[in-house]
């Protein structure tokens, strides 16, 4: 395999959420196949800043995957093509000498550009807050092994909760649905018998804020479970309609 | 002047409990009265938010991304220790916290640490009660693991993400916490000053990093939760946007920063690969339960690591330290492997990395078993080196990861600004000269569920504190130097970029100041430091305004802390003139090349005070008294 490669790339660049923009070509030379993607667009950065023009601004932290800051659709898919990978741990081996790749930002009408490439996730942290926690209060827990919990419960909602708000879920959705994002959370929760009480009130409260928010509506498109870069499955979706139709029958207000 | 602990009178065990029974309280309708500034929402700042607010306070928390539960704390991937003893190993609060004084090389506080082993189970448990998915035995009970320096199973863990659920539980009970409006949250804010009046800590002033609009937020006490500075390595496993300046400005605001140049080292990191790589990657210590470190016995073998026979490998720290072989503390560890190669015996394509290799394990409990353990670890060393660590060893090779120094704080976690707590890895307390695996998350929690509600009371019931305005002169004084210093930074437009100046820094500290160091080395440093200070203030180029997000801008506020505080390090270095822990001067080693100290000269905590730009800091001690464990040579053979 050839170790470096040339690329051409369509960037989306937007000065502000009220400006228009529009997309710009650059051509990026002797990239390392053993770049990641990120880094690729830091080497081009670093060019644009010693021109004297403005680096692309984009979202980005911890570069191993886990904190869910970084993000942008790549040739029509979040996060790139690479299946359970973020951007940040997609690796240039996986591209091709002069390849041409669009670069934009997640596009949706819950999270408006703030600039470049980055967007407005805000709404998402709205979702949590309706409800996506248990209500503990610092010291009153009782000793750890007292609850057992099944492995197999633990291990489902170590699946849910691998969940890391990137937001590709929403990019990803022709509808611009939230469903997989509030799914992993509801499951998390709704899975362990120490988010039981609230499990109702939950699903609830969040599905309510998720559609007060501007997000779509699931229609089973499933997309949203094949660009999650932590693979959180579909099946949370499920879980979520049914611990949200159980609570809106039981439910005394609504 | 002495540095005043304030550590509790009376028997170790009983310590915490006394003090917080002598510590006053805030009555619970007068808890709301207060207003309290958290900066910071790793697992010290998110946890010390909610609990603070769980008891009435009125917090507003700040941090850099867009959403708090981003913070760094979500990368720590093995695990977080507790003295539960599930495993019936012997495990006690006595062994957790004798293990982790050794293992910190006898330079950490004694009360303090027993106090973090005392509160080690409630964290489990608070954490557990939130929903925090930790791994679990078939009949339902909670899974144990080892790290290193342990010779028990202590270890709780969530898959290869343990500091992610933890985080997520800190985020989600401060979730809870602004739906009840007791937490405000101010996203993508960094600190740029603290608001100093009348000696004490009342506020802050922050950027608005989509604005550039400087604000300033004033309250009763200033509790700062910002992590470490591994960055001004410029390579490290730490994220992007870690940095030191909200605990720099604090330093020169009166805050003392102790032990600067106690920097930990992890063995157990992906290679450096390439010049323009921007960070680097952990492979959590977790892997050492049952992977073997090896390297081949010829130095110059260069044959794949498979045609190697098993006559031919060298597991060199199970030969050199057979009671706790691949597990020894990351120092030691660390250490060892450079040792391999500079040796020559180094392998891959540049000759710094070992191999970490689990055909063994594999071979004992099968694939399936390995990779429910550490599958996500595997999945992300394939993704980032293109090579399938079930079928070939990984290489791996320390990297910078973590800062046991920090801002000096006493036995309430209060800095020597009255009003200004320091919580987590942004302090210096309880790691001494190396943080064992899986302490730094119960550290961060600790610190914030269990200590600073207590601790902060304590303060607030005796404090008179007076309203104070926007308009006050301190308040007015920092928000401008604030904007001086941006203004500064945007007008030299010189030629070189600000990573450019970060990469250089970097270097300089990893080759003078990394995992060995010496006095002519150290020396050098602070010269070239010196030297690429005075260039970055005339040549530095930071493009667009600070009207809008200018990321170079960020960077360049940040780097300018760094090539400061790198001085700093090289300052401590130079003054601890023994080897201890992650300080490794070559000219104090044992005749098996480990860490040599000089207990006689250097068992205190070295807090260095702001004098000034051009002057040298001042030089404070803490005498570290031992009372209950005796100084010995760490032996992990």
């Amino acid at each position: 395999m050839k170790k470096s490669i040339s690329l051409t790339l369509k960037v989306w660049r937007q000065a502000g959420s009220t400006e228009k923009g529009s997309f710009e070509t650059y051509a990026v030379k002797d990239i390392s196949t053993d770049m990641s993607f990120l880094e690729m667009l830091d080497v081009l950065n670093e060019d644009l800043t010693r021109e004297g023009k403005p680096p692309i601004a984009f979202d980005h932290d911890c570069r191993e995957g886990i904190c869910g800051m970084c993000g942008a659709v790549v040739n029509g898919r979040p996060h790139g093509p690479e299946k359970g990978t973020t951007l940040c741990q997609l690796h240039m081996r996986h591209f091709s000498d002069n390849d041409e790749l669009v670069i934009e930002p997640w596009r949706s009408r819950a999270f408006p550009v703030v600039k470049d490439l980055v967007v407005d996730r805000s709404p998402l942290e709205r979702i949590i807050i309706a409800g996506g926690y248990i209500s503990v209060n610092t010291g009153s827990a009782p000793e750890a092994n007292s609850l057992p919990v099944p492995q197999e419960a633990a291990e489902k909602a170590m699946d849910a909760a691998a969940c890391i708000g990137c937001g590709a879920c929403v990019a990803a959705c022709p509808n611009g649905s939230a469903m997989l994002f509030t799914s992993a959370k509801i499951s998390h929760l709704a899975l362990l018998p120490q988010g039981r009480p609230e499990a109702a009130r939950r699903a609830i409260g969040m599905v309510q804020e998720m559609d007060r928010l501007g997000f779509g509506n699931c229609s089973n498109i499933t997309e949203c479970q094949v660009e999650c870069p932590k693979e959180v499955s579909i099946s949370n979706i499920a879980r979520l309609n049914r611990e949200f139709m159980k609570a809106w029958l039981a439910a005394d207000e609504k | 002047m002495e540095l005043e602990a304030k550590i509790p009178k009376g028997p170790l065990p009983e310590k915490w409990d006394r003090h917080r029974f002598e510590l006053k309280l805030v009555n619970p309708a007068n808890k709301r009265k207060f207003d309290i500034i958290v900066v910071g929402t790793g697992l010290a700042g998110g946890s010390a938010s909610a609990a603070l607010a769980e008891l009435g306070y009125n917090v507003k928390t700040f941090c850099i991304q867009d959403s708090p539960r981003r913070a760094h704390s979500i990368a720590a991937q093995g695990g977080i220790n507790a003295a539960k003893n599930y495993t019936n190993e012997g495990d006690s609060i006595w062994r957790l916290f004798y293990d982790t004084v050794k293992g910190g090389d006898f330079r950490a506080r004694e009360a303090n640490v027993y106090r973090l082993a005392q509160i080690s189970n409630a964290i489990i448990d608070h954490c557990t009660a939130q929903g925090v998915p930790f791994a679990r035995e078939y009949g339902g009970l909670l899974a144990n693991r080892s790290f290193g320096g342990a010779q028990v199973a202590r270890t709780f863990y969530a898959r290869g993400q343990t500091g992610q659920q933890l985080l997520l539980g800190a985020y989600s009970a401060m979730m809870r916490q602004v739906a009840a409006g007791r937490v405000r949250m101010f996203p993508r804010r960094e600190m740029l000053d603290l608001v100093v009046v009348d000696g004490r800590a009342r506020g802050i002033v922050v950027r608005s990093l989509l604005t550039g609009e400087m604000e300033t937020h004033l309250g009763h006490a200033v509790v700062l939760a910002t992590g470490g500075y591994g960055n001004v390595y410029f390579l490290s496993t730490n994220a992007m946007s870690s940095n030191v300046t909200a605990a720099f400005r604090c330093y020169k605001r009166g805050a003392f920063f102790a032990n600067p140049c106690f920097t930990q080292i992890h063995p157990t990191c992906i290679p450096v690969h390439g010049t323009y790589q921007s960070k680097l990657t952990l492979m959590s210590e977790s892997l050492r339960n049952d992977g073997r470190v090896w390297v081949p016995l010829q130095a110059g073998d260069r044959r794949r690591p498979g045609d190697i026979p098993e006559s031919e490998r060298d597991y060199y720290l199970e030969r050199r330290y057979p009671s706790f072989g691949n597990l020894v503390p990351r120092d030691v560890a660390s250490r060892a492997a450079k040792a391999m190669c500079d040796a020559g015996k180094g392998v891959g394509e540049t000759g710094l990395a070992v191999y970490l290799d689990f055909k063994d394990a594999i071979a004992r409990d099968g694939r399936a078993v390995i990779e429910k353990k550490y599958g996500n670890l595997f999945q992300m060393y394939e993704k980032i080196t293109g090579e399938d660590p079930y079928e070939t060893p990984m290489m791996i090779y320390p990297a910078v990861h973590y800062t046991m120094g920090g801002l000096w704080v006493d036995y309430n976690l209060m800095s020597t600004v009255d009003g200004l707590f320091v919580l987590g890895e942004a302090n210096f307390s309880d790691h001494g000269a190396n943080r064992l695996g899986a302490s730094a998350l119960m550290q961060g929690l600790a610190d914030g569920y269990f200590i600073i509600p207590y601790t902060i009371g304590g303060y607030l019931a005796t404090a008179s504190l007076e309203s104070l305005s926007e308009t006050h002169p301190a308040v007015q004084e920092a928000k401008a130097a604030s904007v001086q210093r941006i203004h500064a930074l945007l007008s030299v437009n010189g030629r070189r970029t600000v990573d450019d100046f970060h990469r250089e820094l970097g270097r300089i500290m990893w080759d003078y100041c990394g995992m060995s160091r010496n006095n002519s080395g150290l020396e050098k440093a602070r010269e070239r430091i010196r030297i690429l200070r005075g260039e970055f203030w005339e040549n530095v180029k930071v493009p667009e305004g600070n009207e809008t997000l200018n990321q170079s801008l960020e960077r360049a506020g940040r780097v300018a802390d760094f090539l400061e505080f790198a001085e700093l390090m090289i300052i401590d270095a130079l003054a601890r003139q023994e080897s201890c822990g992650g300080h490794f001067n070559e000219a104090y080693q044992t005749p098996d090349n480990e860490a040599l100290r000089d207990d006689a000269q250097f068992c205190h905590v070295a807090a260095w005070e702001y004098q000034g730009d051009d002057r040298e800091p001042a030089f404070h001690k803490e005498p570290l008294v031992f009372e209950n464990v005796a100084l010995a040579q760490r032996s992990y053979k």
